[in-house]
């Protein structure tokens, strides 16, 4: 495998839960270094690393991880990848040390060698004074660190991380985000991380695969997605009528993308320069009043309408 | 400047051949157990009737005012009914947790990530329970066996009894497998092993309890395949040459145990799973 070849390659992929459809014909290729793969809760981001695990067999598609299928090859895939899992996991009755030693051992690495990266991975991570503990005492920090520590103890050549900063306190999260980004500039690991937090993965990663919905939304470098391509804000107004739709259509006939949210609230994505004035002029064009007007951060939500709304 | 960076590093070191993976978790299990000292009372206070045996077989060859207590073929029988209320304690207190322990702490799907199939998990498991319950059925019956040749001096009673080896070895076996494999698959039904502990009892005894009653109501004892422990007993007469206690022919006790091994072989492959899918 050439160090230039996609490190995980999916060619349409399907996967449902009974008639819940979690991933529908995902055709898509993760880079060598960091990817992140981003989208909301139930995009499909955790479904597809377990595909990719081998957890769950696909209804339709092939999956390649580091140049094997999945299919055929999910041992050989195993032996190669680290993965750490979403939700709180850890082997019951253990101390740190133990566990990550013993997760070395499942891996295949002679005892003493698994002994020894234990304790040097928990030095990594930051545990390495509390790796005598039981790892039921963990705070979720703790937790999410060792679960780092068990998916590098056999140097994998791949990673996958899921949410690897979920409930960690801003300051357990910079210093993940640190590791993370660590391993994947300065120590060579190719990684996948999951999130859907989009300041995690643009700190971390160069390249990006958007899901939403069980479907690829969009792909690619996060320095050609981060480019600016307009403003989004927050608008709340009094029609005349005390009927909003006409003004929604004004809005959209102008090339404005609109959405409501339930307060009576609408974000509005003014695209190019146009900005707040643009919004003012087509108000005064409907005699509308402009209640309140706030600049909003890009979020991820937004993304995803940008997204889908080119494809 | 550090002595020594504690970052990370690349392994260059070499990696164990696949399929040894259950190996490791038979190997922690075991350590876990034996590091407990209630479950070293439980294994100490199992070989208990293993001294008391041992006694009457020295007193047998020895005293000859002791000599009605020379053993026969029936006495390595009795021993291993005896040892049925150690192989309960030990099946639940190891057993319970085996599967539900990792299902409570999410721990299938570290297993499940790591080059080991889903057969070697089970297997790891598996091994754990049945090495300590061979401890408290094989290996007393068969150390018992040697006490007997030891202190006859002879190995007249082996020779008229040469059956005796593989039968304690085949029904201990088979008990065990039966044992372990009904609560492997229990366990892997619940994310409690006090759950778990008290539904393998239930259905010990509901089992019994049922052949009780069409005990009572047909005064036959051919139903007797109702109930998992007179299976056993069945068909550990049949292995031992001894008087069946019940009507029911013993193949179809032997096929109420492989049934339920093929079961709790099922359950288990549908329960251990890298995730779990709630449709």
């Amino acid at each position: 495998m050439a160090e230039t070849d996609p490190v995980v390659t999916l060619d349409r992929v399907t996967v449902a839960y009974g008639k819940s459809p979690a991933l529908r014909e995902v055709t898509a290729s993760f880079a060598a270094g960091a990817v992140g793969l981003l989208g909301p809760n139930g995009a499909g981001k955790s479904t597809l690393i377990k595909s990719l695990l081998g957890f769950i067999v696909p209804e339709r598609g092939h999956l390649r991880v580091l140049g094997l299928n999945v299919a055929e090859s999910p041992l050989e895939i195993r032996a190669r990848v680290g993965y750490m899992p979403e939700s709180d996991a850890h082997i019951p009755g253990m101390n740190a040390v133990s566990f990550v030693a013993y997760c070395g051992e499942l891996a295949g690495l002679p005892r003493v060698d698994a002994m020894q990266r234990a304790h040097e991975m928990l030095f990594y991570v930051g545990l390495g004074e509390a790796r005598y503990r039981n790892v039921e005492t963990y705070s979720t920090g703790m937790k999410q660190r060792i679960k780092l520590a068990q998916a590098l103890v056999h140097d994998p050549d791949l990673l996958f991380l899921d949410e690897p900063t979920n409930g960690m306190d801003p300051r357990g999260r910079d210093e993940m985000l640190e590791l993370v980004r660590d391993l994947a500039h300065n120590k060579g690991v190719n990684l996948i991380l999951s999130s859907h937090l989009l300041p995690d993965v643009e700190y971390t990663c160069d390249h990006v695969v958007v899901m939403d919905k069980g479907a690829v939304a969009t792909a690619g470098p996060i320095a050609a997605l981060k480019q600016p391509r307009g403003r989004l804000y927050e608008l709340r107004v009094k029609t005349p009528t005390g009927v909003l739709d006409p003004f929604v259509d004004r809005l959209r006939a102008a090339g404005l993308d609109c959405h409501s949210t339930d307060e009576d609230i609408m974000r509005v994505f003014v695209p190019g320069d146009g900005g707040a004035r643009q919004l003012f002029a087509l108000a005064a064009a409907e005699r509308v009043q402009v209640r309140h007007l706030r600049p909003s951060v890009s979020t991820l939500e937004d993304v995803f309408a940008h997204a889908v709304g080119e494809k | 400047m550090p002595i020594h960076d504690q970052g990370y590093r690349r392994y260059g070191g070499g990696k164990a051949p696949r399929g040894y993976g259950w190996t490791v978790i038979t190997r922690a299990g075991i350590r876990a157990l034996a590091a407990k000292r209630a479950f070293l009372g439980l294994l100490l206070l199992s070989w208990f009737p293993f001294f008391v045996r041992a006694v009457q077989i020295y007193a047998a060859a020895n005293l000859p005012q002791a000599a009605f207590l020379a053993p026969s073929a029936d006495t390595f029988r009795q021993f291993l009914d005896q040892q049925e209320i150690f192989v309960f304690f030990v099946t639940v207190y190891v057993g319970a947790g085996l599967i539900a322990n990792d299902r409570r702490a999410n721990a299938l799907q570290i297993y499940l990530s790591k080059p080991l199939t889903r057969a070697e998990y089970v297997f790891g498991k598996l091994a754990i329970l049945m090495a300590f319950l061979l401890v408290v059925t094989w290996v007393p019956a068969i150390l018992l066996l040697i006490v007997q040749i030891a202190f006859a001096g002879n190995f007249t009673f082996f020779q008229n009894n040469a059956y005796l080896f593989p039968a304690i070895t085949l029904f201990s076996f088979l008990q065990v497998t039966m044992v372990a494999t009904a609560m492997l698959a229990l366990s892997s039904l619940s994310k409690s092993s006090r759950y778990v502990g008290i539904l393998y009892a239930a259905v010990l005894f509901f089992t019994q309890a049922i052949y009780g009653v069409l005990l009572a109501v047909t005064r036959s004892t051919a139903f007797s395949w109702v109930s998992f422990p007179a299976n056993l007993s069945q068909v550990g007469d049949a292995i031992f040459r001894l008087p069946l206690k019940y009507s029911t022919p013993w193949p179809v006790s032997l096929l109420m145990i492989l049934g339920l091994i093929t079961v709790s072989g099922l359950v288990l492959e549908r329960r251990v799973r890298g995730v779990e899918v709630v449709v």
